[in-house]
């Protein structure tokens, strides 16, 4: 396997445009006789398809929700980075650049980041063309808001439901080209299989959840924005249904997955309460702006928050990190809270749980600003809870939210199989170790509405111009069988054991092995763990109901078995990866100060796996991450 | 706690549903509605039987997918809240709690308690969108919006799309949604150019799609989990009847 990244030479600044100019097109005439698929109508994908489809491409879009506007970015609240400079505080593309990398740990291709960085402030001329209701000031103005790991206010957002109104964008657009016919929608539809043909992708067998019918799509190219694979930790702030298995199919199929471990525990997170918790819930980041982060000083304080006085509290974030204070990045905080717990000193029945106080916002700003700018996240706080965020501080842990890691791509958003593109969450390629806030809206976006559309047509241009391959073709039917076969095996297992009972128990391996913290042997005991328990699953599940109607536990069972065998891979990137950065804190490799310590020498490099079949293990290709306008630098938000 | 379950079982489309009795034993107060159903599948599946279909996912009250009819109210009986953001709490010990599907003409049952609501979607695919391709768009801040009408036009656009305000009407009317939907874009200075168009097309694809008639009662804002203001179906209904005048006289805009 070779990684080629085609990163363009020349400047930093050039690069985009230059590429743009180097690369290939597809005439007018010729657009609607290349169809694309488009699986997953979250923004990265309901952004690609709706402007393929306004290129004059033939799109199909399938997600396995009823409606696209279900897709999980819907869920997303804080806000979306640009970079207007719209508050004249000094922000540019560089700083976002900038921003970006180092909050990253120097993980990420540089090109990508600044090309994303670009396309930025274009994303929300689209946003606001669309109808998209952003926050404003009296004057009529677009507001923004700030977010961790940034010193400027970059973060436009929609009150607490960014992700919400976005994706509705996106899927006002999408809706006006499956109206005008240049879209045809597969909802209901899971995709199980990516057909290869000659080692290029022509196409996916899905199953309609609701009829249980397996189906053959053919087409001249795939493109993936399918999301992350949070769920492999069982609880975690995604949507129920979200999973890796259109990722992970495609990674069986040739398509290196790079950097699995690479995992981002949000800080912000209203703690568990009890076994039968079935998801987590995110409290935004943008409440950092306003809220003070702390725990007691002293080991078991039990008393409520409002008996402990002033000078027995730590706000920890404020204490170390004075110049970022309770806008430190997301792996740092969740880290010290992480830490402030395992002293004893957390808070609640369970003691994980820390203080996220707005007491001295009320006093300082007044109730009602407070609930103007984050009403709907209280009134969300106290449905769970019962409890109100006015009156008393917040009690949040941190949780399971983004995978940083996902298919590798190249500059073109290309995978390891030629015709097969990622986009969004499910690739890899902009965010390294750790991503920043209000940044995982702006990769979805970019890539959809303007990188892919430009990087597509490269591509295209150099395949023969001829119809997209039958689905008699034996490539398909092979793929079907497989889907078949497996589909069959889950429901004649007669196991004794449900779907969701290995799901939780997979998922507390890898919180507790491959979670906020790792080290060796935790992870080397989860890679003997891991393999058991699926050996066990694939003997005692059971799958009940029948194949050709509306089956939850099937659809589940099948994404759980991917599970697995992710759930190794991660931990074998973990135990690799002998450095800590970002998401990836290695417990042998940290300063006496407890920061991350980074080996640049070491694993300055992106790992890329190689499927090599059933109960072998993925073999590992580096892709060197060369910088060549960041200096690399021990990353310090103190 | 303790709760009877009577629920609606229907395999597929095509055939005919009953109720079933469940006991829901051993819950929590402060498990989700939702979570409770998780519950009693775990319990149904070691029993060997057949778990109950029910419709789910971001399980925190904003993908509009959890769709049940609980004691005969869309989501059960807390205002402004899915039925995913229910909680036990809002039931008594020995409750007998009555779950079936949303029920109208336009949103067919699946299986159990899941609804096929793509008519939502054809309905947004008539004209719920601003014509505005990728790469064509003047600079975000180019027409200043005032606060007042961009949060107006932020309330209309919390509708999650979740079809509870058809579930509550007698008539299966989807006034409220599609007033939200239009509602939202007709507000906003973007939206004006289609303004007409995008009102008369989208409440003809709501009548096709079988939807019935409002009767100004507002059962479907009181059920709304975002608390969706009736006042958008006033809007809608003057947007409409300015569209109508100028098509009924062809006017032209000169």
């Amino acid at each position: 396997m070779i990684l080629d990244s085609k990163i363009p030479s020349g400047p930093l600044e050039e690069k985009w445009d230059k590429h743009i100019m180097d690369g290939k097109l597809v005439n007018p005439a010729n657009k609607r006789k290349y169809e694309i698929i488009v699986v997953g109508t979250g923004l990265a994908g309901a952004s690609a398809a709706s402007t393929l489809a306004e290129l004059g491409y033939s799109v199909k879009a399938f997600t396995f929700h009823d409606s696209p506007r279900r897709a999980h970015s819907i869920a997303a609240q804080g806000g979306i980075n640009a970079t207007k400079n719209y508050q004249n505080d000094g922000d540019s593309v560089y700083r976002l650049f900038y921003d970006t990398v180092k909050g990253g740990d120097f993980r990420s291709r540089e090109a990508n980041v600044y090309r994303l960085s670009q396309v930025s402030a274009n994303i929300i001329d689209q946003c606001v063309a669309l109808g998209v209701p952003f926050a404003r000031e009296y004057g009529g103005l677009l507001a923004n808001r700030s977010f961790g790991g940034a010193q400027v206010s970059r973060t436009f957002y929609a009150r607490g439901q960014t992700g919400q109104q976005l994706l509705l964008g996106a899927y006002s657009g999408l809706s006006r080209q499956i109206g005008l016919g240049n879209v045809e929608l597969f909802a209901n539809r899971e995709m199980l299989e990516l057909v290869v043909i000659d080692g290029h992708a022509k196409g996916i067998i899905t199953r309609d959840v609701i009829t249980g019918s397996i189906e053959k799509h053919s087409a001249h190219a795939v493109v993936l924005a399918t999301g992350g694979y949070s769920n492999v930790f069982y609880l975690s702030t995604s949507a129920l249904n979200s999973n890796v298995t259109a990722a992970w199919r495609a990674h069986r199929k040739g398509a290196a997955f790079a950097n699995p471990c690479y995992t981002q525990i949000h800080p912000t997170c209203i703690p568990v309460s009890g076994d039968y918790q079935s998801k987590l819930t995110l409290m935004s980041e943008s409440l950092r702006n306003d809220g003070r982060i702390w725990a007691p000083k002293n080991p078991g304080d039990k008393r409520p928050a409002d008996q402990i006085p002033e000078d027995e509290r730590d706000y920890y974030l404020e204490r170390k990190y004075p110049s970022f204070g309770n806008l430190a990045p997301r792996d740092i905080s969740s880290r010290s809270a992480k830490e402030v717990c395992d002293e004893g000193r957390g808070v609640g029945e369970t003691g994980l749980g820390v203080y996220l106080d707005f007491k001295d916002a009320i006093d300082r700003l007044g109730e009602d600003v407070i609930r103007e700018r984050y009403g709907n996240l209280f009134d969300i706080y106290h449905e769970i809870t019962g409890e109100s965020a006015y009156q008393q501080p917040m009690r949040i842990y941190p949780a399971v939210h983004y995978t940083m890691g996902g298919l590798w791509v190249d500059y073109n958003l290309m995978s390891t199989i030629p015709g097969c593109f990622v986009l969004g969450e499910a690739n890899f390629s902009d965010h390294g170790a750790n991503r920043l806030g209000a940044s995982a809206l702006m990769q979805g976006l970019a890539d959809g509405y303007f990188v892919l559309p430009y990087t597509i047509p490269h591509y295209l241009a150099e395949v023969p111009r001829e119809p997209a391959p039958p689905i008699d073709h034996p490539e398909f039917a092979k793929a079907e069988e497989e889907v078949v076969n497996r589909t069959k095996a889950l429901l004649e297992n007669n196991g004794k054991q449900s779907v969701n009972s290995f799901h939780k128990r997979l998922g507390k391996i890898i919180w507790d092995k491959c979670g906020m913290a790792r080290n060796k042997s935790g992870l080397e005991e989860a890679i003997k763990e891991i393999p058991a328990l699926r050996q066990e699953f694939e003997e005692d599940v059971r799958v009940l109901g029948a194949g050709d109607n509306l089956n939850q536990s099937l659809e589940m069972a099948g994404r759980v078995a991917d599970f697995f065998e992710l759930g190794e891979l991660m931990c074998r990137d973990a135990l690799a990866r002998e450095e800590s950065c970002g998401g990836h804190f290695r417990e042998e490799h940290q300063y006496e100060d407890g920061e991350a310590k980074r080996d640049d020498e070491g694993f300055s490099h992106v790992s890329a796996w190689e499927w090599k079949g059933k109960d072998q293990p993925q073999v590992c290709h580096n892709e060197k991450l060369e910088y060549e306008r960041v200096k690399m630098v021990t990353r310090s938000y103190k | 706690m303790k709760v009877t379950l009577r629920v609606w079982r229907q395999k597929d489309g095509n055939s005919q549903g009953k109720f079933e009795e469940y006991a829901a034993e051993g819950l929590n107060p402060n498990m989700s509605f939702l979570e409770m159903l998780d519950v009693v599948n775990e319990d149904l599946i070691e029993k060997g039987e057949e778990p109950i279909a029910f419709a789910y996912d971001c399980r925190e009250g904003i993908c509009g997918t959890c769709s049940c009819m609980i004691n005969g109210k869309p989501h059960g009986p807390e205002n402004g809240a899915t039925t995913c953001q229910t909680y036990m709490r809002s039931f008594k010990d020995g409750d007998v709690i009555v779950v079936e599907p949303f029920r109208a003409k336009a949103f067919p049952v699946q299986k159990d308690l899941v609804t096929d609501r793509a008519a939502f979607d054809s309905i947004m695919q008539a004209g719920g969108y601003i014509t505005s391709r990728a790469g064509s768009c003047q600079d975000a801040n180019a027409i200043p919006i005032s606060k007042e009408i961009a949060d107006l036009a932020m309330d209309a656009a919390a509708c999650i799309g979740c079809g509870a305000c058809v579930a509550a009407c007698k008539n299966s009317s989807a006034m409220l949604f599609v007033s939200a939907k239009a509602g939202q874009l007709n507000l906003l200075p973007q939206g004006q150019p289609e303004k007409d168009s995008r009102v008369v097309n989208m409440v003809s694809a709501m009548d096709e799609a079988g939807f019935g008639n409002c009767t100004n009662q507002y059962e479907c804002s009181a059920a709304c989990p975002k608390l969706i203001s009736e006042e958008f179906i006033s809007k809608m209904n003057r947007d409409y009847l300015s569209a109508s005048v100028k098509g009924l006289f062809s006017a032209k805009a000169l």
